[in-house]
Order: structure tokens, then C-alpha cells, then sequence
């Protein structure tokens, strides 16, 4: 499995509350959910983001509430990954049960900047930022988590297995 | 090697003599919590298993709170779909209006949770029920589903940080004082996917509330769960309350700890989280002159009879300032009808106060007190990011009950004692 788009880039501290704010939790349906994903941090996220795109943050990113909505807009937003340094720890159970990839790379999270083009390869955990010409080595995928990713997250996974 | 309080429970829980930190375990869940936000997204995991029904009718929790009463029509549809999933599997413990509170001081209140006890809960602050010595925390939709359907749930085993507490509070110094200084002591990831476990010969001068609201916000400073041992105040607590047996787990003497840190309660003072992390605080001393537009006294952090008592204490006689709307909201039906019996209601009303029924509205921004572009917030509740009480340029800044109390009548965040 692999990913490759066009790096957004965010620092510490990125908290649920602005991934999707909780005025729109009235809504569970992804495709809603996105359309109002990282508004109060980054308000041209949404109208700039492509299919494939990457989301590279500094520490405990996700932190704060235990909305699966979170990851679910994130995902539903065409993010094919989530590359920090540390992740908080609901985020990333959910991102890993709805099928969202996600990687903890220091050095990866401090050396790619805002439009770089990066390319993952989970099997390995190689993080290339094409852009600047650098390689990082991050967590590689386990298969079971992979699998998850494959089955559109945990509840398919576990039929399947 | 020894094992902490919250290793034991887990172990005793995945059915192994012993576990250390790291290990990936599959643990028996005691109960599977969710309310009006978190269920919809659970119940729509469901319909995707092979396997019909939920494991266990009495052991599941669903507790309609956040926009309740219906905020609007999408809240009311949510609603809708959890009573009708409650109906369908005839769950014991759905709370609904009339019967519901904020959901972490409705559980223990209607005895769902007792020491001993592994607890999982799709919402963050689901960490509260470590007051008790249980362990518990918060999780996703997902996990919520494979929780009802199974009964279990994984875990990575946690390390641990030892919080030693000595020393008596002096007044007006609570449980919400301390936890604020330990986040920010240690930050909002400083106990990053660990466990918090408060120990020391000054846990006997916190009271249950002032626990439910140091554990409540373990999840502040990234913790998987925070813990209390069990002592005689717990005990009484659970005998009041529940009906259910508990369980008492020790740490063993030679468990290992990440980090210890030793807190003397006489020596802390009143403190407030500055915008836009709990970890940015200031003792009520250093403050400055920060005026406010709102006050809002309660959530499943500060929304207990103490936390009105104290809030009521100040009030009485006095009368809200100008310009400030000071919000009350008693987290359940239980605590609102006691409230009215000690004629705490009355006070808050003469003050020029307004009471709602329990909800979590305006501490995540849902209804019932939102606040406008430029305006600041002081509020007894969890969190103060960036948008989290309304628009994305207000503020918000945390604080105890007898802060909220005092800063309501002055119109600026003040100590009870400059009254």
C-alpha cells in the first residue's frame, strides 16, 4: 500500500475541536462532516484539498475530545494519511478503526513543510518528501492494521476474519 | 516486577497473572458507555456485524446528554435513532429526558460504576470513573460497537505516573485547582498514553467530587485513565450508591513508575487555564485584569452538588454584574432536585443567575450559552481551545466553581477572597 499527495502542514496541539467542530455534530454522515473539516484552524483546508493529500502535524495531534467524527471527516476529505509526531491516544485507536492511515514520524513531521509532495509507503514505513529530495523511516503498517485500512476499518475486518 | 493499580485491574480483566507495560491484552468490559454524539456512529457500526444483539443488556450505558433537550432537528434525530436501538435491545441503563444527567456524574451516581471495574465510554472524559479505583477511558464510535457486541476490548497495557498528595487544601482550593496545576505542570500531552494514579496521605482530604473532578480530566494531559486508591470516603460513596460489589486493587510496593511527582494541596491556589490549552495556567494571583461577558458554572467536570454549594456560597446576597450572563447547570435530575431543596436554586436566581436543566451544551459549544466573536468565557468546564465554547475569536478560560462564582459578580476572573 502506498499514498502520495500534496503536504498540509500543521504544529502541536491540533485537537478534535477544530478538526470538526462540535456544532456540527449533529451530523454523522461523512460526506457532511467533511465539507466543515479543520474550518476553524485552516478555513481554505476544505476548498483546497485533493483526493490523496497529507496532513503532517507536530505533537498530540487529535487531542481533546473522542468524536470519531474527527477522522471520519478527515478521511471522507480525501486525506490518504496523517503523518505527526505523536498522536493523542482516542485519535488513534479511531483513525486506525474507521481506516484512516496514520504514521508517528518525528523527524518526518519536522522536515516536510506546507506543499511538498510526500509519498508513503506503509509496507515499509518510508516517508519520502519528493519536494525537498529527503527520506525518513517511519513505523511500518503491521499486516492486521493494513488489513483494517483495506476493509474500510475494524467492524468489516472483523466480519472477515 | 510489580504491577500498578491500573495494571491489576487490566490483568485480572484479560485473565493473566500479570501484565506489563506495553502488552496488547484483550480485556472483559464491565460496561460500554455512550450518549446522543458518540451512539448514532456506534449503532450505525453495528448494522455492518455478522453477529446479532449486544452481549449484555445491563452492562451497556446509553445516556442522552450533549444536545439534549433536542437542540434541533438533526440532534433530535440522533435521539431518535439510540432510543429506538435501546428499545430494539431493550437496554437497561438508556437515560433519556427526565431521567438523564451529565453522563459522568449520572453513573456513578445511579451506582453503574464501582471500583475494580473496566469501563470503556465513546466519550473522552469517560477517565472520571478512576475516582472509584476503576479503571476507565475513553474510545471511539467503533470500539464502542465491537464493545456491545463482544463485551471486550483491547488494550495496550499503560505505564505510569505517581502523583504523591500531601497536605489539606485551604478554602476555596479544590480537586479542580490540582488537577489545573498538573496539567500545567506536566502539559497537555504529558501523560500521553499513560496512567495518572493519585496516591498519599492528602487524598483523604479530597472529597468524592473533588476526585471525579481530578480523574475527569486525566484525558487533559493526554492520559489514558486516572486512579484513586479506594479508601473509606470511596467506600461510603459506593454503598450509598450502588448495589453492585467492588473490587479493591493495590498497587504492589515495588511497581514501577515513569515519573513521580509530590504535591503539597496546602500550598496550591486558586488557578485558571489561560486560551487556548488547559496546560496555560496561571494562579489566581497572576492573572491580571481579564473582564468577562459569561460565566458558566457546570459539565461532568464542575456540575456536582459540592461544586453548587460552593458557587452558591459566593452568590448569596450578591448580584451578578452587568453585562455578564452567569450560566448554572446541575450535571443530573438528582443533583438539581438537591440543589432546590437547599434553596441553592433560589440563590442563583435572586443573584441573577440562570439555571438550566443538566446538559453538556455550552462546554463543547453545543447550545445554551455560545459565545459571540471577541467574547470571554470564565468556566468551570474541561477544555478552552481554540472555537470550543462558539466563535473561533472568543475565549475561554477554566476555572473552579468558587472562581466562576467570584468572577460573575465582579465582571472580571476573581478570587473569592477580593469579594
Amino acid at each position: 500500500m502506498k499514498a502520495k499527495g500534496r503536504v498540509f502542514k500543521y504544529k502541536d496541539n491540533v485537537d478534535t475541536d477544530v478538526i470538526i467542530p462540535a456544532r456540527y455534530l449533529n451530523s454523522s454522515d461523512p460526506k457532511e462532516l467533511a465539507t466543515h473539516c479543520m474550518e476553524d484552524i485552516d478555513k481554505d483546508f476544505i476548498k483546497n484539498v485533493k483526493d490523496g493529500d497529507i496532513i503532517v502535524a507536530e505533537k498530540n495531534f487529535g487531542c481533546g475530545s473522542s468524536r470519531e467524527h474527527a477522522p471520519i471527516a478527515i478521511k471522507a476529505a480525501g486525506v490518504s494519511c496523517v503523518i505527526a509526531e505523536t498522536f493523542a491516544r482516542i485519535f488513534y485507536r479511531n483513525a486506525i478503526n474507521i481506516g484512516l492511515p496514520i504514521i508517528e514520524c518525528k523527524e518526518a513531521a519536522h522536515g516536510i513543510e506546507a506543499g511538498d509532495e510526500v509519498e508513503i509507503d506503509f509496507d515499509s514505513g518510508v516517508i519520502t518528501n519528493r519536494t525537498k529530495g529527503t527520506e525518513f523511516k517511519g513505523q511500518a503498517f503491521p499486516e492486521f492494521m493494513q488489513k483494517i485500512i483495506k476493509s474500510e476499518g475494524l467492524i468489516n475486518y472483523i466480519n472477515s476474519n | 516486577m510489580g504491577m500498578t493499580m491500573t495494571q491489576k485491574i487490566l490483568a485480572a480483566h484479560a485473565g493473566l497473572e500479570s501484565v506489563k507495560a506495553g502488552d496488547l491484552i484483550e480485556a472483559r468490559l464491565d460496561l460500554v458507555l455512550g450518549n446522543d454524539i458518540t451512539s448514532p456512529v456506534a449503532i450505525k457500526e453495528m448494522t455492518k456485524f455478522n453477529k446479532e444483539g449486544v452481549f449484555d443488556k445491563d452492562k451497556i450505558a446509553l445516556v442522552m446528554d450533549h444536545f439534549i433537550p433536542n437542540k434541533d432537528i438533526k440532534s433530535a434525530e440522533h435521539c431518535k435513532c439510540v432510543r429506538e436501538f435501546a428499545c430494539a435491545h431493550d437496554i437497561t441503563n438508556y437515560f433519556d429526558v427526565g431521567q438523564m444527567g451529565i453522563e459522568h456524574a449520572l453513573l456513578p451516581e445511579q451506582g453503574l460504576t464501582v471500583a475494580g471495574d473496566v469501563i470503556i465510554g465513546a466519550d473522552s472524559h469517560t477517565c472520571t470513573y478512576g475516582a472509584l479505583g476503576a479503571f476507565s477511558t475513553g474510545v471511539g464510535s467503533t470500539d464502542m460497537a465491537a464493545g456491545m457486541a463482544t463485551g471486550k476490548a483491547w488494550f495496550k497495557v499503560p505505564s505510569a505516573i505517581k502523583f504523591n498528595i500531601v497536605g489539606k487544601p485551604g478554602k476555596w482550593v479544590s480537586g479542580k485547582d490540582l488537577i489545573l496545576h498538573i496539567i500545567g505542570m506536566i502539559g497537555v500531552d504529558g501523560a500521553l498514553y499513560k496512567s495518572m494514579e493519585f496516591v498519599g496521605e492528602g487524598i483523604k482530604n479530597l472529597t468524592m467530587d473533588d476526585r471525579f473532578t481530578i480523574a475527569n480530566m486525566a484525558i487533559e494531559a493526554g492520559g489514558k485513565n486516572g486512579i484513586f486508591p479506594v479508601d473509606d470516603i470511596a467506600i461510603e460513596y459506593m454503598k450509598e450508591h450502588s448495589k453492585r460489589d467492588f473490587v479493591v486493587y493495590e498497587a504492589d510496593a515495588d511497581a514501577e513508575y515513569d515519573e513521580e511527582y509530590t504535591i503539597d494541596l496546602s500550598t496550591l491556589k486558586s488557578t485558571v487555564s489561560f486560551p487556548h490549552l488547559p496546560e496555560n495556567t496561571k494562579t489566581i494571583d497572576e492573572v491580571g485584569e481579564v473582564t468577562i461577558d459569561q460565566s458558566v458554572i457546570g459539565s461532568c467536570t464542575n456540575g456536582r452538588i459540592q461544586d453548587l454549594r460552593e458557587a452558591a456560597e459566593i452568590l448569596k446576597g450578591k448580584k451578578v454584574a452587568k453585562n455578564v450572563r452567569c450560566i448554572v447547570i446541575p450535571a443530573t435530575q438528582k443533583i438539581y432536585l438537591q440543589a432546590v431543596r437547599e434553596g441553592l436554586i433560589e440563590t442563583f436566581i435572586e443573584a441573577g443567575a440562570v439555571v438550566s436543566t443538566p446538559t453538556c451544551g455550552p462546554c463543547l459549544g453545543g447550545y445554551m450559552g455560545i459565545l459571540a466573536a471577541g467574547e470571554r468565557c470564565v468556566a468551570t468546564t474541561n477544555r478552552n481551545f481554540v472555537g470550543r465554547m462558539g466563535h473561533v475569536d472568543s475565549e475561554v478560560y477554566l476555572a473552579s466553581p468558587a472562581v466562576a462564582a467570584a468572577s460573575a459578580i465582579t465582571g472580571k476572573i476573581s478570587s473569592p477572597d477580593e469579594l
